[in-house]
């Protein structure tokens, strides 16, 4: 019966996969399932690039120019979360080169061996890089295995004409004297990390904490807040803060901007980091460890890391560029935006990887919820 | 198909087994497809439920054990269970009575207009789901049509947007047709001579429908509210988008144990037990529904 | 047929929920004309939408591989699911509970744990197939047709065994003995009969594989992203009313097909005496 049974899935497997089309990835790729890819040289393409990113994350244009100058075929896929994306690549087998996992995923990443070595060689223009994004961060301590995309923070988007001028604080969230007057009109990021670290660094604690006791308290503050808020929401936040449905909202520095360009009164509109701190979170390329076509994978990462093609990432989507040679071609607006790129950073944290203790982050983010 | 047992000749006997036979023949297809691409991969679901969440949270393929069923007990699993529970219950019977109606009326049309009808339920489905949810988000919004509405007709104003009846609401929309197509299909076989002839019998139009219409309709009812409750059980973007996430439900609970928590154990236990729970109430329903006819 | 105030009671309970369904088709197709980016803040009248749907290639694919999904899972999917329903309903063999519990399983399954075993099970068994064999096989389209028909059959075979139950079967039973084989009789008598409860079936076949996200998602590979994944992408970055054009697209096309059906319907039943 087994035997019958695995005849069988072979036999179907062969059909969806005459469907399914594979036709270019016949030859060559043999070695370099294995892991221990050849090495790249700076320019080297060895097949079409399969590039899974962030929606909307990339002017189109880039990819054509990138097709252009190297005569190759990007496909390029969406995610909307490091977390639907992250269990497709560590299956293994996903077929995709390269990847765009946030900071926390990165190390997760790392740990696990989903990704390769940067092969600096294949990459002169990491030169660009500004000194700190080039000694590496705390997720991938020597910039091994990761190569920055762009930056930003996580705070509040305000509608300062309703809400008038207020402290710049977490407070408005969680102190019952600021908030109860918004009731009804707040969101949350529905995002165990995101939220239950606001409340952590409004409480005066890491948004790392391992303590038990530390999460308890910031459950219950959470737990309180929940019932002030219209509801939970990481995607549509910044909409809903534009039309008025809400007044005060959780979310990712970028996309308020770019919201607020759009609103009728934009000046209605701000956007901080609350003075207790909050997050700091660092999007970077990276190369799956079973990547087809790894060279190709550094060398559109070298073109990315291009002066004027930074500069055309920040310019399309208002989030900060690691790129210090890009910084003459990006937009003076931009760049002197503080909220895009803000002075003081000592009060930011990235988040990074709780090991175990995350069972806890999501339990504690569900409890609070009720 | 009867169950009482007699003695049977040869040639039943025969016959029996070439019925047996052909009727195997004519289910193994969907069978071994099944076997091959659902109970096996069920199967490694299964087995994730004893393994262990490693630090990075992968999976370790050693040292089973029970542990990820040890928490199905916990206060918040009962919690979001019962919630998701009395939810499924109040949309089913929401769209049962909507469905109910609908169906019985397309089903009494000429066979065209029954044909348009149907599709015309169907239509809107085609859209996309996302853009669909987003537009009851529009509609229910505290300054959209039907907040404008409610006012005008000196109601005041509506917020229900992020309430549990939005959710309701947007389950029920979502999984209408679902109660629709299986009623229209058994009440649509319904002989309108029998119908008739029942009129002359019983006095009232109310007996006839209880005591004709009312039984045939049946196996679609339960095969519709089968459609209807165990998606609502599971749903979890429709209450994201309109109820806000406030209160956990049982998907956004399996999912978070999935995505978020990337605790594959935990998640696979979750769901194996939901699905053996799940399947016998429905064969027990089915069973039951469908015997007493 | 129904008369006087119940078929008026009747009918008004019908349109009210035509009423509550194509609300808010309604409002989707009037925010495709709006030259705002946010679905729900009128920006004036605009055909920018519809003309970035002609210039978008990403959405262009992803809308073409939706419908093939869409159409190559639902015809597989409702020929299985039929023979599955008749085989239930219309006949006793060995290992048919198993059979009937195994069909209810691809409906209860919750959707996310549905979509990490086939993504487990792909992985796997690509990987055997590839050692097996030394042939190379990836995560496409293939697979995500593969795991759509999967789901799929379970839900033809219940509206069609909803349509089978408790039916007739003297008809049938007839036209067995007058036809000389059993393929004539099913062809000229049974399926009749079960159409209705086919075509239900494979409506909402249709209809589940042009929703589905999350066992898209993770069954398919480089390439093979639908429409609904993609969408479901862009809800961070924001659902633009170029999704609204897309949709609204569809709608055209779809009632245009069902105008083009009914015509032909006129068509060929006016040539021949009607049957019914």
């Amino acid at each position: 019966m087994t035997r019958k049974l695995l005849s069988l899935l072979f036999a179907l497997g062969l059909v969806a996969a005459a469907c399914g089309g594979s036709d270019d990835d016949a030859s060559g790729e043999g070695e370099s399932a294995s892991g221990d890819a050849a090495a790249c040289a700076a320019g080297q393409t060895d097949g079409d690039l399969a590039f899974f990113n962030w929606a909307e994350y990339i002017d189109p244009e880039l990819l054509t120019a990138f097709e252009a100058e190297f005569g190759v075929t990007v496909t390029q896929d969406t995610y909307d979360s490091n977390e639907a994306m992250q269990p497709i690549i560590s299956a293994g087998g996903s077929g995709y080169d390269l990847i765009v996992p946030s900071d926390y995923m990165v190390s997760i990443l790392i740990e696990s061996g989903d990704i390769a070595e940067i092969q600096k060689d294949a990459i002169p223009n990491l030169s660009n890089l500004s000194d700190e994004f080039a000694s590496g961060l705390p997720f991938d301590p020597d910039a091994t295995y990761s190569v920055p995309y762009q930056w930003g923070t996580t705070g509040l988007g305000i509608n300062t004409a309703v809400v008038g001028d207020v402290p710049e604080t977490w407070g408005l969230i969680f102190d019952p004297a600021l908030a109860d007057q918004f009731g009804g009109q707040i969101t949350l990021l529905n995002d165990p990390r995101e939220t239950m670290g606001a409340a952590l660094k409004y409480l005066g604690y890491s948004l790392n904490t391992t303590s038990e006791s530390e999460l308890e308290e910031a459950k219950a503050l959470v737990a309180e807040a929940t019932t002030r808020l219209a509801a939970y929401e990481s995607d549509q936040y910044d909409e809903l803060l534009g039309t008025g449905e809400t007044v005060i909202a959780h979310g990712y520095s970028g996309n308020f901007l770019v919201q607020f360009d759009e609103a009728d009164n934009p000046d209605d509109f701000t956007y901080f980091v609350p003075q207790e701190g909050g997050t700091r979170w660092v999007d970077n390329m990276a190369v799956v460890a079973d990547a087809p076509h790894p060279c190709t994978a550094h060398t559109f990462i070298n073109f990315l890391l291009d002066a004027e093609n930074g500069a055309a990432l920040t310019n399309w989507n208002y989030y900060a560029s690691p790129n210090a040679a890009s910084e003459p071609f990006i937009d003076p607006e931009v760049l002197e935006d503080p909220i895009v790129y803000p002075q003081d950073q000592s009060k930011l944290e990235f988040i990074s990887d709780t090991g175990d203790f995350e069972i806890n982050f999501t339990d504690a983010f569900i409890e609070a919820k009720g | 198909m009867t169950d009482t047992v007699h003695p049977l000749t040869a040639h039943e006997r025969a016959h029996e087994s070439a019925e047996s036979r052909r009727g195997f023949l004519l289910a193994l297809p969907a069978y071994l497809y099944l076997l091959v691409f659902f109970a096996l991969p069920l199967a490694i679901v299964f087995v994730y439920s004893f393994a262990t969440r490693n630090r990075t949270g992968g999976t370790d393929l050693s040292g089973w054990n029970l542990d990820s069923y040890g928490r199905l007990g916990d206060e918040i699993v009962t919690r979001v269970v019962m919630r998701s529970f009395g939810l499924a219950m109040v949309t089913t019977i929401v769209c049962l009575l909507l469905a109910y109606p609908f169906a019985y009326f397309v089903s009494t049309r000429r066979p065209a207009v029954r044909g348009l009808l149907l599709v015309g339920v169907m239509i809107p489905f085609w859209t996309n789901f996302l853009v669909r949810n987003y537009a009851w988000r529009v509609l229910l919004s505290n300054d959209g049509p039907v907040s404008e509405l409610t006012q005008l007709l000196g109601l005041g104003e509506t917020r229900i947007l992020f309430t549990q009846t939005a959710v309701v609401l947007g389950l029920v929309y979502s999984f209408l047709p679902f109660m629709i197509l299986p009623l229209y299909a058994s009440l649509e076989r319904i002989d309108g001579r029998l119908v008739e002839a029942s009129r002359d019998l019983y006095a009232s139009s109310w007996a006839s429908f209880r005591r004709v219409i009312l039984p045939l309709s049946r196996p679609g009812a339960i095969a519709g509210s089968i459609l209807v409750f165990v998606p609502s059980f599971g749903a979890y973007v429709t209450p994201a988008i309109l109820g806000g996430d406030k209160k956990p439900l049982l998907g956004s609970y399996i999912v978070s144990q999935f995505l978020t928590a990337r605790n594959w154990p935990f998640g696979a236990s979750l769901s194996a037990v939901l699905i053996v729970v799940m399947l016998s109430a429905t064969l027990v329903y089915f069973r039951a529904g469908g015997r007493n006819l | 047929m129904i008369r006087g105030w119940t078929a008026r009671l009747l009918g008004s309970a019908t349109g009210l929920v035509y009423f509550f369904l194509y609300a808010p088709v309604l409002l989707l197709v009037v925010f495709s004309f709006s030259a705002d980016r946010n679905v729900g803040r009128w920006g004036g009248f605009t055909l920018d939408w519809y003309r970035e749907f002609g210039a978008n290639a990403e959405v262009q694919d992803a809308l073409r591989i939706s419908l093939q999904v869409a159409v190559v899972s639902t015809l597989i999917a409702t020929v299985l699911g039929t023979m599955a329903a008749l085989a239930l309903e219309r006949f006793r063999f060995r290992g048919k509970k198993v059979f009937d519990a195994l069909l209810y399983l691809p409906i209860i399954i919750p959707d996310v744990t549905m979509a990490v075993m086939m993504l487990l099970f792909f992985t796997w068994s690509l990987d055997l197939v590839d050692t097996v064999t030394g042939f190379t096989l990836r995560k496409g389209v293939g697979t995500v047709v593969v795991s759509h028909i999967a789901f799929n059959i379970s839900f033809v075979s219940v509206v069609v065994r909803a349509r089978l139950d408790g039916m007739d079967q003297t008809l049938e039973q007839a036209a067995a003995d007058l036809y000389a084989t059993r393929w004539q009789a099913f062809r000229h008598v049974t399926l009749p009969l079960i159409l209705p409860g086919v075509l239900g079936g494979a409506l909402l076949a249709l209809t589940l594989s042009l929703d589905d996200v999350v066992v898209t998602q993770f069954a398919s590979g480089p390439g093979s992203t639908t429409l609904p994944v993609f969408v479901f992408s862009l809800i961070r970055k924001g659902v633009t009313p170029l999704i609204n054009a897309v949709s609204v697209v569809m709608l055209v096309i779809s009632v245009l097909l069902v105008v083009l059906s009914l015509i032909a319907q006129r068509a060929s039943s006016s040539d021949e005496p009607a049957t019914e």
